[in-house]
């Protein structure tokens, strides 16, 4: 990824040949954004499908449940987008985050940090107007997140540890210190289940549809996700952001601060992710427990994947993903078909995603 | 009575902690092999899981441990086949398709075991014990270190045996210079794109085998998820290891034993220490080694970069 092009531009004489590339560029880009998702989702589909007939299950009626059972009514479709909100939210951060090559694998961590945060501020805190409460309440989550993110950022630029080792780790000492935490500083006073104290009922996030528990977590992640994308695409901080990410030496010769956007990319990813955690706790679960995700973090790669790091396209590629994992309980209830299935359609999705997209850059290399 | 009892300890949480330590080693080990040819495999947690689960299937359904172990190693030079053509070949990122190859391992194996095993129950034979004449009498520390299967003690062996190999054979040297300087292998006339092969098949056929030794030789069933991390952990011993095969042996040996005191802790907790504390040393520890011991150096030099012919 070494051949951006930091000469100046070409002559004039060029410039017919020029437009013909941009214009098979451009074309070749809009088919990337949507043709080569939909045709990762089929391939993986179908590698599902095919797992399923060799193992002796009618495939189709497992789907049909699936996508029946998550679109039966307006209960199981909130139930759905309650999954999709965290999911949209960690995706879209980290399109930031592997924008700028950072590869972060620790959005499951900083979503515990996020979570142990909003936590602490909605147990703790006594006196606040509720509506104020609530905005600090996912303030301190996404800070939170991103000050846990920031560790692997900032040891990456001042020791050049690598990101991917150390958002690891970090995943691993933010689950085991809210195990800590649930079972001593903050569990609840005399119960024997390790869990914290619940949230007082006035910090609850507003709920959208009566009846449902569907809060206004999912309006907040496809607001933030519109944002990001303008952020990436029209600001220059997200500019500079994407030039180091392609190729960090080019964009310290035009002047970029490949420390400060290394250290911003991975902070925005931890924030959203973060934020995740504390929507989920003023939203859904309203206290800390041990295992308060089922890995939305790493699904959360996936959706990003997905979306080719477009965070409009996380929107989409969220929802198909909670769909899936809606419909995977759905699908082991009534069709005794193991829910793990989902895993494997989201490992064959990426490994789509990374086909097509090599063979994107063969036909034509795009820009940034 | 004081020191008697301590050594007893000693002893028991030794033995322990080389037990919890061998499937790491041989994942660590392996994992060297792929970074120093320049690849980096973070997919060696599914790769364990594939082999835990190949290697108890083979079992439940042959009888046989040496074909349990023998079809995970098949299982695990497979599962590297296929990183290695979505790495070395299309030079998809490697971190992604890692990604995408702990979810496969994951997803697939739990899937198979649900569908065809959560009835059987009774788990695979368990691997003896052996012992190894005179120092398994030794007082307190022959119990420990000489009376434990033959893939413990194997685990010792491939150590110092990847250490030859990676360091004092042409093949050894080739293997590195991929890692280091892809560049000087290819004007050698060898080619680049089958060394990586090659370093990532070792690689996560050792990952399996470390993972059919949770199956075949520790707990004698499979559980889904079962690896639980010790790819992640083999991980960070090769990074605190420096690359260096002996110096994973002894650093998942330091790693096993924070994991010996952490399950001794929960048992006491009248002394008042989270175990917690213990649990989250590795990671911790990882973190500082990378911070301190940021000698760049030891590291492959090409780590994580896809091969391009010029």
């Amino acid at each position: 990824m070494d051949d951006i092009d930091i000469r100046p531009p070409a002559p004039a004489k060029l410039y017919l040949y020029d437009i013909s590339t941009s214009i098979r560029i451009r074309s070749l880009q809009r088919l990337r954004a949507i043709g080569f998702p939909i045709a990762a989702v089929l391939v993986a589909l179908c590698a599902g499908a095919a797992l399923l007939a060799i193992n002796g299950f009618n495939a189709l009626d497992v789907f049909t449940v699936m996508i029946g059972g998550v679109f039966r009514n307006i209960h199981s479709i909130t139930e759905m987008l309650l999954i999709a909100t965290p999911l949209i939210l960690i995706g879209v951060g980290l399109c930031v985050a592997f924008r700028c090559s950072m590869w972060n694998i620790g959005a499951e961590g900083q979503y515990y940090a996020g979570a142990v945060a909003a936590t602490f501020f909605g147990v703790h805190l006594n006196g606040l107007p509720a509506p104020l409460h609530i905005v600090l309440i996912l303030a301190a989550g996404s800070i939170a997140g991103a000050a846990w993110a920031a560790i692997a950022g900032l040891l990456k630029i001042y020791f050049n540890a690598s990101e991917i080792v150390t958002t690891i780790m970090l995943n691993y000492i933010a689950t085991i210190a809210t195990s800590y935490l649930v079972t001593g500083p903050m569990m609840e006073a005399g119960v024997t289940y390790p869990q914290s104290t619940e949230l007082p009922h006035a910090l609850r996030l507003p709920i959208l549809l009566p009846h449902t528990r569907l809060h206004i977590g999912i309006l907040i992640a496809i607001a933030l996700a519109v944002i990001v994308q303008a952020f990436l695409f029209r600001s220059s901080a997200g500019y500079a952001l994407r030039v180091v990410g392609i190729n960090p030496h080019a964009a310290r010769y035009a002047g970029i601060s490949v420390r400060r956007s290394v250290v911003l990319a991975i902070s925005i990813s931890g924030a959203l992710a973060g934020l995740a955690g504390a929507i989920q706790i003023a939203g859904v679960d309203f206290r800390l427990y041990q295992n308060i995700s089922p890995g939305y973090g790493f699904t959360g790669i996936a959706v990003a994947l997905l979306a080719y790091n477009r965070p409009i396209g996380a929107i989409f590629s969220g929802i198909l993903f909670a769909v899936l994992s809606a419909g995977s309980v759905l699908m082991q209830m009534n069709s005794q078909v193991p829910q793990v299935l989902v895993f494997v359609i989201e490992g064959m999705v990426i490994l789509s995603v990374v086909a097509f997209g090599a063979l994107g850059m063969r036909a034509g290399r795009s820009a940034v | 009575m004081e020191h008697f009892n301590l050594l007893v300890f000693l002893a028991v949480t030794l033995a322990a902690a080389w037990q919890t330590a061998t499937p790491i080693i041989y994942a660590a080990v392996g994992e060297i092999f792929t970074e120093r040819a320049g690849v980096l495999n973070i997919g060696i947690e599914g790769t364990m899981l594939i082999g835990a689960f190949v290697g108890f299937a083979t079992t439940d359904l042959t009888g046989s441990l040496a074909l349990g172990f023998t079809a995970a190693i098949a299982a695990g030079m497979l599962t590297g086949l296929l990183f290695a053509c979505f790495t070395v070949t299309i030079k998809a990122n490697q971190v992604v398709v890692g990604v995408a190859l702990n979810l496969l391992g994951l997803g697939l194996t739990s899937f198979l075991f649900r569908t065809y095993f959560v009835h059987t129950g009774s788990g695979v034979p368990n691997m003896p014990a052996v012992h190894i004449p005179i120092l398994s009498g030794l007082p307190f520390f022959g119990v420990a270190l000489f009376q434990q299967n033959i893939i413990v003690y194997l685990s010792l062996a491939v150590a110092f045996l990847a250490r030859f190999v990676l360091f004092s054979t042409s093949f050894g040297l080739t293997l590195r210079a991929t890692g280091d300087h892809p560049e000087a292998v290819a004007i050698t006339g060898r080619s680049v794109v089958l060394y990586r092969y090659g370093a990532i098949m070792i690689g996560s056929s050792l990952a399996a085998l470390g993972g059919a030794f949770l199956t075949l030789a520790d707990v004698n069933q499979f559980v889904e998820g079962m690896t639980d991390g010790r790819g992640f952990i083999a991980l960070a011993v090769v990074v605190f290891s420096r690359w260096s095969p002996v110096g994973a042996f002894f650093v998942s040996l330091i790693f096993g034993l924070f994991y010996a005191l952490q399950l001794e802790l929960q048992a006491q907790p009248s002394l008042g220490i989270p175990y917690q504390a213990l649990q989250a040393m590795p990671y911790i520890l990882t973190i500082l080694a990378l911070v301190f011991v940021h000698n760049k150096q030891d590291a492959p030099r090409t780590l994580g970069v896809p091969y391009n012919k010029a």
